[in-house]
Order: C-alpha cells, then structure tokens, then sequence
C-alpha cells in the first residue's frame, strides 16, 4: 500500500464529506426512481436500507481510520505502563478510558490480564478494562451515532464507562486474588521496561488504513443483514408492536433482554441495526441499551477463553457484577425516561 | 537456519500468521523451522500481552496482528 500523504489525507476528507452530506437526497432519489407506490411497505423498507447502509459504512469507515491513528499510542503495554503501580480508585476510571483506545480483541483477552498481573496493576484495575474494553468500542459508538444520534451514543459511552468503573471497584475490593488460577498467581511481579515506538505520522496514517481495510473489510457484511433486518422490521412490523413486551410498562423485560443477551455473541455491528428497529417499534431505550450492552460485553466464547485464568467462581462473580450493572442500567433508564 | 514461533492461543489470526510465515520462507526458499506456542505460560515467558506474537531466534520481532506479507518478507531479507 502506498504511503498516505497530508495532501491525500485531504483530498479523502473532501470526497467524504461530499458523500456524507449528499447519500438522504441521493437515496431518495434512488427510491423514487423505483416502480414502487409511495408509502406502501416495501419502499418504507428499501428508503431505510438505501439511505442508512452507505450512511453508516461511510461513518465506520472515518471513525475506524480516526481510531486506527489513535490505536498507534495506546498500545497494549503503554496502557499497561500507564496502570501498572496505582492503587484502586482513579486507576479504575483511567483503566475503563484507556480501554476504550486501547486495541482490543478477545482472543488477546489472556495474555493482557496476566501482562497486567504480572506488572502489579490490581485485580480491580484490571477489570475495569475488561469490561470496557469489549463493551465500549469505536464501532459500537459509531453506530449508535449514524443510527440514534448523538445523545444515545454519549449516553452509551457514559453508562458504559459507569458499568466498567464501578464493576471494578466493586471486584477490587472483594478480595479475589485467591480465586486466580494456582498458575497465574505464581507469576512472579516484575518491573517491566516500557520504550515507545516512534512512528512517523504518515506511518500512523498508515495503520490507520490498515484498520479501515481489516475492520471494515471484515464486518460490512454483517452490518448489511443487521440493517436488512432492520428495514424488514422498518417496513414491515406494525407501528407500537414492540411495545406491549419490550415497553416501559414491561418491567421484567430488562432482566429478561439481559439473561438473553449474556451468552449471547454478536459483535457491535450485527447488533445495533436490529436494536434500533426494535426500537423505532415502541421498545423502551433502556430495555435495548441492556439488550445491546450484555450482548457485546459479556460473551460465553469469551468465558471460556477467561476460564484459563480465572476459576469458574471467580467468572460467575464477574458475569453477575456486570450483568447487575447492566440490568440497573436498564431499569434506571426506563423509569427517568 | 531461522528458529520462528508464532504465539498464539489458537486464534483465527495466529493461524493466518502461522500459514503466511510459511508461505513466504518457501517463496524464498528461507531455511526455516517453524514452530507454533500455544501455551500460555511459554507465551508469557516473552513479555507479550497481545497475540498472535512473531518470535525470530528468540527474539519477539512482531506483536498483536496478522503481520503484513511485505514485513515477513523483510525479515526473510535481513537475515
């Protein structure tokens, strides 16, 4: 790949912001081109398919390049650095910030616990990151902006913060170093030197392509059935139909959405097209905020991946303070909204 | 002879690792013994906190991600 350049890094920028601004008068136009009655169902689908598909690649496509050029200065072991030493409290708020920078995936979710065990950042601290890490992403944001708006992402990002912070705090003081796997608590603590690279910044420009063509490539398919699923419901499910069991009314419906969502795995990006549908239905906010959160923070897959250095009791403590966080999450919201 | 190890528990990227590493050493016809470290314990051993890790004669050369095709080929060409 050719190196990126400011002056291409404009020219981008400019052929974006045309795109941006320019897909809801040229969706509609490609809509009433079609030999479809106006307001039947099927052209309420395809006007949300047509307008929100290129709406949101084209979000995801900025915000995971922004992100890629970020990731270059939150490597895994700078975070640990910046951790590794302090003592619950402030550390967990910085650990749930720094997790939603630091590039993240759960395959890696072993090394990085016991990295962070090894170099003394506490157990508390320590979650704080794990919870964030998956829940708080750049892909999740960006959705929930291209597809609810501002004020729901930023809620989401808070509430997600919230989650990962007390759910560390709590952890933390509960002592349970001792539930650790007999291997992991016999690492021995050491101090561990941390030299940062110096990149370039045409060279972080260039992760940040890399980023665009791995995430991007990867996921745009799922983000396409997610909102395909999405219009079908758009078009075709009656106006309020979500109401009478995803509503404010139904309060058992936020444990329920969340005893479905734990084991539940779906990245950000499947998810999040569905959500609003569901919620463009007349399904309470807080219902499919807890739906979203405990689908994407917590997985069975990630579980077993843990199981290698946490005992079983220790996941189930874990599992139950987050997922108590998110069901609060849940009820709160349906109760001030 | 280059001693390789891809550290990885097993992930969908440490095998594309593992298969790109010995595509390339045959391409250029590198001497090469690869060797793939799933144990957690081993893979700590060499400081690496995101995986799939690239060890070259004991040296951790590359970290957390699918090494680009034209890196392991410069790796190959140093050696």
């Amino acid at each position: 790949m050719k190196k990126l350049t400011w002056q291409s890094l404009l020219v981008l920028i400019a052929l974006w912001l045309t795109l941006y601004f320019n897909i809801h008068s040229w969706a509609d136009k490609a809509v009433s081109w079609l030999p479809l009655t106006p307001d039947s169902r099927l052209r309420e689908a395809l006007a949300f398919f047509f307008y929100d598909a290129p709406k949101v690649l084209l979000l995801l496509s900025a915000v995971v390049f922004v992100m890629g050029v970020v990731n270059t200065w939150f490597t895994p072991e700078r975070t640990r650095a910046l951790l590794a030493g302090r003592s619950q409290g402030l550390a967990n708020i910085l650990a749930a910030s720094l997790g939603v920078v630091t590039p993240f995936c759960s395959c890696s979710a072993v090394p990085l616990f016991i990295g962070f065990v090894q170099a003394g950042v506490p157990l508390g601290v320590t979650f704080s990151f794990l919870i964030a890490a998956p829940m708080v992403n750049e892909i999740a944001l960006t959705l929930l902006l291209g597809l609810f708006g501002w004020k729901i992402a930023i809620l989401y990002l808070s509430l997600g913060l919230l989650v990962a912070i007390v759910g560390g705090l709590i952890l933390g003081r509960l002592k349970l170093e001792k539930y650790l796997e007999q291997w992991v608590q016999d690492i021995p603590k050491k101090l561990l030197s941390f030299e940062s690279e110096n990149l370039s910044f045409s060279a972080r420009l260039h992760y940040g392509a890399v980023a665009v063509k791995d995430v991007v490539g990867k996921i745009w398919v799922y983000i396409l059935l997610g909102i395909g699923v999405g219009a079908f419901i758009h078009g075709y499910v009656p106006e309020n139909f979500m109401a009478s069991f995803m509503g404010k009314e139904a309060w058992w419906s936020v444990p329920l959405a969340v005893m479905i969502g734990v084991p539940m795995y779906s990245s950000a990006a499947g998810i999040i097209p569905v959500v609003q549908a569901l919620l463009a239905k007349g399904a309470a906010l807080g219902t499919v905020l807890a739906f979203m959160m405990s689908v994407v923070a917590l997985s069975l897959p990630e579980m077993i991946i843990l199981r290698k250095v946490l005992t079983v009791k220790l996941i189930a403590i874990f599992i139950s303070i987050v997922a108590s966080g998110i069901l609060l999450v849940g009820l709160i919201f349906n109760l001030v909204l | 002879m280059l001693n390789i190890k891809v550290l990885g528990g097993g992930c969908s990227n440490c095998k594309i690792a593992y298969r790109l590493i010995e595509d390339v050493s045959r391409e250029l016809g590198v001497d090469v013994v690869l060797e793939k470290v799933e144990d957690m314990q081993e893979i700590m051993g060499y400081d690496v906190m995101s995986t799939p890790a690239v060890v070259i004669n004991e040296t951790v050369v590359h970290r957390g991600g699918v090494p680009s095709r034209k890196i392991v080929e410069e790796w190959f060409s140093k050696m």
